[in-house]
């Protein structure tokens, strides 16, 4: 690298630059939380509860014990002690990712079906799984609720947060719906889904002494140490957790669950290393999933289309040993300007694996039953669905007055309307043919709260003019890395080979969650100050410098570009200014404290509603004969601000749209309502898309910076998903005349 | 414990393992090579695709006692003579995975595809008097055995194809 310029005249940011880590991804090199290596690894398995709720009241390890290579056969009765969770508090953030409020091993209590009620650690991963398989277990059954359909008319109003409201009133939305010319009133029903990364979560949990290293693939790894910190009463500077690759999170890897403070548990007791893989039943018996729902979405309108009323009311469920709430009617309250609106969202508590989040909780679903419904009444005015949400496009915030930081909504649909040929849509139901299939065409919106979270970013500018970022944040799969590369060449003017970025590590510092599509965001806002802070450093070390062609120049007249500090008549390298002044290198951190941090958030919220939205197009074909549905073609149009790396934008949102096409077709978790007990935990039974299910998904960003946002970005991680339901079974009502509002749309509901 | 002898990656390698040990487990834990994934250990996601003398298997639903002297392939050894295969980079350059997990196992899957595509292989969507091009439907549906979560199916075929248009395989 040495002293060379290097030219840096076009910026990074926006180009479609390959992944980072693409050569360690496609050679089998990236080695993720299953895949190290220790002297004296022991293997864990898990004895997973056969009832819903009850006690264990007699355990029979003998068989298990007898298998040659069982170390130990650990439960209720021998465990060494775990502090119980805390108590989820907004004031500290880590006290909210315990999965389960369930004191693992110190417990008889059984409070799910599939609850870890035993672990065995063994020489061999084999030993540890056949052993497993004889722990027998005596209970004692205690009556237990785990029916959401039977439960749901019991759900209780959910109470609001800080951060999201339960409720809404606009006007009288109840009797402007019984007044108004035209109306539908609608019950929409959405299942349990699993977020299945094809990674299932494994821990390796190493004690020395009191210091503990824990490698897992993580979405919060700066709160899940300070979890772990606090249930195994050691100093949290003493954990390290390692997870620089992720396969796959979706919200599934954000909370501390059973499989973690087992292994970690599981280690301190036999005083060996302990690897502690999932099964993929696993899984699903110990990570909670997303909650079902059932909704009803009301619509008043003028026969213009004017909107007059629009109710929406959700139930959803949390287990009884936690889980939360879901804003299931989040977009409700930004999408349309209805001159009343009556939004609720309920809860009812199950005996069964609390829910968590999974990619857009709340808005995945909620727009389903939402933009389902604005279709259909679409269908009663007679009125192109397109049409009718242009006209109800509001210019604030229809609840709160508030003004859109961004909002591109009818430039979304006026484009996709043209690139996706929506005028050859003939507009009666069942009127498009291709022999034997019905081919339907639908739309739907696409809306995800946009926010960020504080993150702490060192960087390093070498004087061989190379660049180090740090940030403990995570890579699931989004291209973090990439896109934080990105910004940093561009902020201090080097090639983006100079860049190397380190995350995936709590020796770093601490980075934000990889949840609620914040991070990039995030972690931009900190890096940007961080650079900007390395550039006056820079500045002040050469400005005094005889003979540095910067001699005397005010920061604000410089450009960084081409590896350097610059204006019109000359510069010099970052390498010439810390040569020349004697540094090896130079480094900053930009700290935020918390409390300041939340108050600015809040106080931000109240200025302006900011959220990534969409218009997505969607065309099915039905089979006339047996029901079957094609997803045949996709167009999505976006605006999430300014684009970062167009080539990975496009893929995280293509992403969102094949998780939705799984939520729209095929996707359930299905609990038997009798014993609470999921009874397709394999990938065999629960159908994710696969590539037969996915056509070329044409995606389209408006790449227009939202002012309110670091370099006016906003997060691309979920908003993909969310209408994705809806347009399916949009389009699926114009193919057919049938409007399925039970997901998902398999064929039997459609003969 | 049983003795056998396998060549992984052109390498010959003696394996003590026990009769119930998969092959998966034994390249990942008894070799090292973490490159094959375990996603479902059912045969149900195909992240553990590796070749078995040139043919794509699950090597969780394979015992390694089984694939005694057989050669196997797996995505450490896709790459020749310290070139990657047009394969791995196809992926980079159309961003054919995100997380990276279900990759090793698209990438063998697909090697081995094309050249069964090549012998003339019909799949299930291949009509009886097709000319047999390796059009996207045909890719999708002889990829349908390799899940992804993270959607990357498009890059996934669009990386395919392009390799197979160069006559690489």
């Amino acid at each position: 690298m040495s002293t060379k310029r290097v030219e840096t005249a076009e910026k990074y940011v926006g180009r479609p630059i390959d992944r980072l880590d693409g050569a360690a991804k496609t050679t089998g090199e990236a080695r993720f939380a299953a895949e190290h290596r220790f002297p004296g690894l022991a293997h864990a398995a898990l004895v997973h509860a056969a009832i819903p709720r009850g006690r264990v009241i007699a355990v029979d390890d003998a068989a298990a014990r007898a298998v040659p290579g069982v170390i130990d056969v650990l439960t209720h009765e021998n465990a060494p002690a775990m502090k119980p969770a805390r108590k989820p508090s907004m004031m500290d953030i880590s006290s909210m990712v315990s999965g389960t409020s369930v004191n693992y091993l110190a417990t008889d209590e059984v409070h799910w079906n599939g609850q870890p009620m035993a672990v065995v650690v063994a020489e061999t991963p084999e030993a540890a799984r056949y052993a497993a398989s004889l722990v027998r277990l005596t209970y004692q059954e205690l009556p237990a609720r785990v029916d959401f359909a039977a439960e749901e008319p019991n759900a209780v109003p959910q109470k609001s947060s800080m951060i999201f409201e339960a409720k809404a009133d606009k006007g009288d939305a109840i009797a402007a719906l019984a007044a108004a010319p035209a109306s539908v009133d609608l019950r929409f029903t959405t299942p349990p889904h699993s977020h299945n990364a094809i990674e299932p979560h494994a821990t390796i949990a190493v004690w020395d002494g009191d210091r503990l290293t824990v490698h897992e693939g993580s979405q919060g790894l700066a709160w899940m140490r300070k979890h772990l910190s606090f249930r195994f009463g050691v100093p949290e500077q003493g954990i390290r957790m390692l997870s620089p690759f992720v396969g796959g999170g979706f919200g599934g890897k954000g909370s501390v669950w059973a499989g973690t403070l087992l292994a970690v548990l599981a280690a301190r007791a036999t005083g060996r290393p302990v690897r502690l893989a999932l099964t993929r039943e696993g899984v699903y018996h110990t990570v909670g999933g997303r909650t079902p729902s059932t909704q009803r979405v009301a619509l008043g309108a003028r026969a213009d289309g004017a909107m007059t009323a629009l109710v929406h009311t959700s139930v959803s469920r949390t287990g009884r040993v936690g889980g939360g709430p879901e804003s299931i009617t989040s977009a409700s309250r930004h999408l349309y300007a209805a001159e009343n609106i009556h939004l609720r969202q309920n809860i009812v508590e199950l005996d069964l694996l609390p829910n968590t989040f999974m990619r857009a909780p709340g808005e995945s679903i909620g727009t389903f039953g939402l933009e389902s419904a604005v279709d259909e009444l679409a269908w009663e005015l007679g009125m192109d669905p397109i049409e009718l949400r242009r006209r109800n496009e509001p210019e604030r915030d229809p609840v709160s007055g508030v003004p859109f930081a961004h909002r591109m909504l009818r430039e979304a649909y006026e484009l996709g309307a043209e690139r996706f040929g929506w005028s050859e849509r003939v507009p009666e139901a069942g009127a498009m043919r291709d022999g034997r299939w019905l081919v339907g065409m639908g739309v739907a919106t696409a809306y995800h709260p946009s926010m960020r979270m504080m993150a702490h970013v060192a960087v390093r500018l070498s004087a061989d003019g190379g660049v180090v970022v740090r940030c403990g944040f995570h890579e699931m799969g989004m291209g973090a890395a990439t896109a934080q590369a990105q910004i940093a060449a561009d902020e201090l003017g080097v090639p983006l080979e100079a860049v190397r970025v380190e995350y995936g590590d709590t020796d770093l510092p601490p980075g934000p969650i990889a949840g609620g599509s914040t991070q990039t965001a995030s972690v931009a806002a900190s890096l940007i100050d961080a650079c900007a802070k390395l550039k006056r450093s820079v500045h002040a070390l050469a400005r005094r410098a005889p003979g540095s062609p910067l001699r005397g120049r005010r920061l604000e007249e410089l450009t960084a570009r081409d590896g350097g500090l610059h204006h019109a008549g000359g510069g010099e390298t970052y390498a010439e200014i810390l040569t020349r002044a004697g540094r090896d290198h130079l480094e900053t951190e930009t700290k935020a404290g918390t409390l300041g941090f939340m108050v600015r958030m809040l106080r931000d919220r109240r200025r302006y509603v900011k959220a990534a939205s969409g218009a997505h197009f969607c065309e099915v074909r039905v089979d006339r004969d047996t029901g079957e549905v094609r997803v045949s073609r996709w167009l999505g149009v976006f605006d999430i601000g300014r684009v970062i790396n167009a080539k990975t934008a496009a893929s995280q949102l293509r992403g969102g749209i094949v998780m939705g096409i799984g939520l729209a077709l095929t996707e359930e978790t299905q609990i038997d309502h009798r014993t609470g007990r999921v009874v397709n935990a394999s990938l065999a039974d629960y159908h994710v898309p696969v590539h037969a299910d996915v056509p070329h998904i044409d995606v389209h960003c408006l790449d227009d910076p939202d002012p309110t946002m670091p370099l006016g970005l906003v997060g691309v991680g979920e908003v993909g998903i969310t209408g994705v339901g809806a347009a399916v079974a949009n389009a699926v009502r114009h193919a057919t005349g049938k409007r399925v509002l039970d997901l998902p749309i398999t064929l039997d509901k459609l003969l | 414990m049983t003795e056998i002898r396998i060549r992984v990656n052109g390498v010959a390698e003696a394996l003590d393992v026990e009769p119930r040990v998969s092959l998966l487990d034994a390249l990942r834990d008894h070799l090292g090579l973490t490159g094959p994934k375990k996603g479902c250990d059912q045969g149900a996601c195909g992240a553990c695709t590796v070749l078995a003398d040139g043919v794509r298997i699950n090597a969780c639903l394979a015992l390694a006692v089984q694939y005694a002297d057989t050669e196997i392939t797996t995505i450490e050894g896709i790459a020749k003579d310290g070139n990657t295969h047009p394969l791995q980079d196809a992926f980079v350059r159309h961003d054919g995975f995100q997380c990276g997990y279900c990759t090793s196992g698209q990438i063998c899957s697909a090697v081995a595809m094309l050249r069964e595509h090549a012998a003339g292989m019909p799949s299930a969507v291949t009509e009886p008097d097709d000319p047999g091009e390796l059009d996207e439907t045909e890719i999708r549906e002889r990829m349908s055995g390799n899940l992804c979560r993270c959607g990357a199916y498009n890059g996934i075929v669009d990386a395919i194809k392009d390799v197979a248009a160069q006559g690489a395989s």
